[in-house]
């Protein structure tokens, strides 16, 4: 079982939803980024996703891209985020992922990104814009190093090409709540379930939601068919980062979350 | 949102991407893989049938007044020395070949029973040439333009409205044409059920570059029975601007196989100051990804998109259409390079010598030809692709020639 797998399922274990911060690297500075991983990871992370920024993100709302913007001015890039994760090795107890969009990763090589990626203590990696037909060969690098390329699917994705992810995804799968860009909502579209429960038909691997959630509350709408097994946020916290609040702070928000988890037969 | 479309209409599951050697592919989020895959086989099903194209040789001819003519330029061919033909865009219904493209996918959009176009543009051409198709096949349209666009193409921004769009003026990042793309893809994203994206170069994911090939492939197949019919062979040269590329890709597809024809496109090169600004990846680009495929691209060594310049909004882009870094890795065709000083001369040139106003953008082409007429043959036959028109630059063409044309109290401005 991949270790990203194993993360998800221990918290399953203990009954909860794993919980999946989404930070972008060398947001809202360069120290603060570090300080805001460790509050984190001490304070009930399961799995972090670390933004890696590109000019040109077409899958996020406003407040990721300024944020990319932002620490793009500030000279942030894969090189300095692999490095800065490689002083740290085994410092973090989450499951670390790095997510990014083709091109930042193209250019450094994949062959490259595997191996500095490893050994910087990174276990996944998603990549936005590269969807089934075209991951194959990025894929195999990855994996070559043990690490998953995570799969993403969305309300529009049939059960067949629900079907074609599977046959190669390892991790967990990231499942798309709208039809959007990433950002804050303040209610999850109640078809949400519809698609967690046919990903549940398609997948043996646990389940991530991301795209809009803020608060543990948005889940109590949800039927126990449309559970997900693990929640991501990212917008939130980086607006809530950027109001000048700790990481710390809002790790708190889900700490009653944990047991509210809809018990599944 | 959608009802698990589980492709309902589109029955196909994975996507047969086509690739130009090492360019091209369809790298989107899953989230826009149905919407494409039903504009693929919609541009495979519907596209080939006798009836599609019967209903858009009917609006290309009745509506938007194709066939274009190829005219002669008698002074200007004695001044060069061979003979210069344009094939005439310009007169294309809204002023560019932007509406054999734009009449293809409104059609094509209708026909996959959609509601609605969605584009982007830099220039505004696009903008215009979609606003007006939809109107004219009854379909709602909304527009993605850059913020900096808006401002130096006011009067198509007025057209646009005019003709009904909902025109969004994008104020992230450069602010012109790449960022229109971006919010162009995520407003898709969000509206795919009723809207099709009527992607106005060849060049984003597939199957855009293929689709808007074959609609601007009409340019190129009129331009060769032409130039049989008018000077009895083929050109010795066809030369065409590129931006995304989508005018050359047209002309260019008349005569990909006749390899007596030399193909030139023509980047530009923005003011030709060393570490300036350009618009030319195929002479100064790397190959990456971006808006969905692989291309030769303005960027950084750590794969950051760089900006974009050039005095011609319609060229003003990063990247350019996969198929054209194809042929020229394969050496199929040329590309050359030209600066916006070059292109405003030019633009005055064809303007006193011929009586045609070129837009900035094919003005490009012209320059090239203008500046290189020891590498075209003596007594031969050469073919500029004359894209658009250029009374949309008029605001430009007074900004920095205005102390030409009688406005004295204008600062000339270094171009």
């Amino acid at each position: 079982m991949h270790i990203l797998e194993e993360k998800i399922r221990q918290a399953m274990a203990e009954d909860r939803y794993a919980v999946i911060p989404f930070l972008t690297a060398g947001f809202p500075d360069r120290d603060a980024f570090w300080r805001a991983l460790g509050e984190l990871d001490s304070h009930g992370a399961d799995i972090i996703e670390i933004g890696v920024p590109f000019s040109d993100p077409v899958a996020d709302g406003p407040v990721v891209e300024s944020a990319s913007r932002q620490v793009l001015s500030d000279g942030i890039t894969l090189a300095s985020i692999l490095e800065g994760l490689r002083l740290r090795k085994d410092y973090f107890k989450a499951g670390l992922v790095l997510m990014g969009y083709l091109n930042p990763f193209l250019q450094y090589g994949f062959d490259k990104l595997a191996q500095d990626a490893a050994e910087a203590g990174v276990s996944g990696v998603i990549i936005p814009d590269l969807p089934y037909e075209e991951a194959a060969p990025y894929r195999e690098a990855l994996k070559a190093r043990g690490i998953a390329l995570i799969s993403l699917v969305g309300p529009n994705t049939s059960e067949e090409r629900m079907k074609l992810y599977a046959s190669v995804s390892e991790g967990y799968v990231y499942v798309i709540s709208v039809l959007g860009t990433t950002g804050e909502r303040s209610a999850v579209a109640p078809k949400v379930a519809e698609v967690v429960a046919r990903a549940r038909k398609c997948f043996d691997l646990p389940l991530a939601m991301g795209f809009g959630f803020s608060s543990p509350d948005q889940l109590g709408v949800l039927p126990e068919s449309g559970q997900p097994d693990a929640v991501v946020f990212g917008s939130a916290l980086v607006h809530f980062l950027r109001d000048g609040h700790s990481a710390e702070e809002f790790m708190q928000r889900w700490e009653g979350a944990k047991s509210r988890r809809i018990h599944k037969s | 949102m959608p009802k698990a479309r589980a492709l309902g209409e589109c029955t196909k599951t994975a996507m047969n991407i086509k690739y130009y050697g090492d360019y091209g592919g369809c790298f989107v989020p899953e989230i826009l893989m149905p919407p494409l895959l039903e504009v693929e086989k919609a541009m495979e099903e519907i596209l080939p049938t006798e009836d599609f194209q019967n209903e858009l040789n009917d609006l290309l001819h009745n509506y938007a007044g194709r066939e274009t003519p190829l005219t002669f330029c008698p002074t200007l061919s004695k001044e060069l020395g061979f003979n210069l033909w344009l094939k005439r865009e310009d007169l294309v219904h809204t002023g560019a070949h932007k509406m054999n493209n734009t009449l293809g996918q409104a059609l094509l959009a209708k026909r996959m029973g959609k509601k609605a176009l969605l584009a982007e543009t830099g220039a505004g051409q696009h903008g215009v040439a979609t606003a007006a198709a939809a109107v004219r096949l009854g379909l709602k349209c909304t527009i993605f333009m850059g913020a900096e666009d808006v401002e130096r193409q006011s009067m198509n921004v007025m057209r646009m409205r005019v003709f009904g769009a909902d025109v969004h003026a994008v104020d992230n990042g450069t602010r012109t044409l790449k960022d229109a793309i971006n919010d162009a893809l995520r407003y898709w994203i969000s509206n795919q059920d009723t809207t099709l994206y009527c992607f106005g170069t060849a060049a984003g994911p597939h199957p855009f570059p293929e689709l808007v090939a074959r609609f601007q492939s009409v340019i190129g197949t009129e331009a060769r029975r032409q130039c049989l019919e008018r000077f009895g062979c083929l050109p010795d040269a066809v030369v065409a601007c590129v931006g995304g590329g989508s005018n050359a890709i047209g002309i260019f597809r008349g005569f990909l196989d006749d390899m007596s024809v030399r193909l030139i496109g023509v980047e530009a090169a923005g003011t030709g100051e060393p570490g300036s600004f350009n618009s030319a990846p195929l002479n100064m680009g790397t190959p990456g990804v971006l808006h969905g495929n692989r291309t030769m691209l303005l960027q950084t060594k750590d794969g950051q998109i760089e900006p974009s310049h050039s005095i011609a909004a319609g060229l003003d882009y990063p990247g350019v259409g996969p198929e054209h870094a194809y042929l020229r890795d394969v050496h199929r065709a040329m590309y050359g390079m030209v600066r916006d000083g070059r292109a405003l001369e030019a633009f005055q040139r064809l303007s006193r010598s011929e009586g045609i106003l070129p837009a900035m953008e094919s003005s490009h082409a012209l320059a090239w030809v203008f500046d290189h007429p020891d590498e075209l043959p003596k007594g031969g036959n050469v073919v500029v692709n004359l894209s658009g028109r250029g009374d949309k630059d008029m605001d430009i063409v007074k900004k920095y020639l205005g102390h030409v044309y009688g406005f004295a109290d204008e600062e000339k401005q270094e171009a």
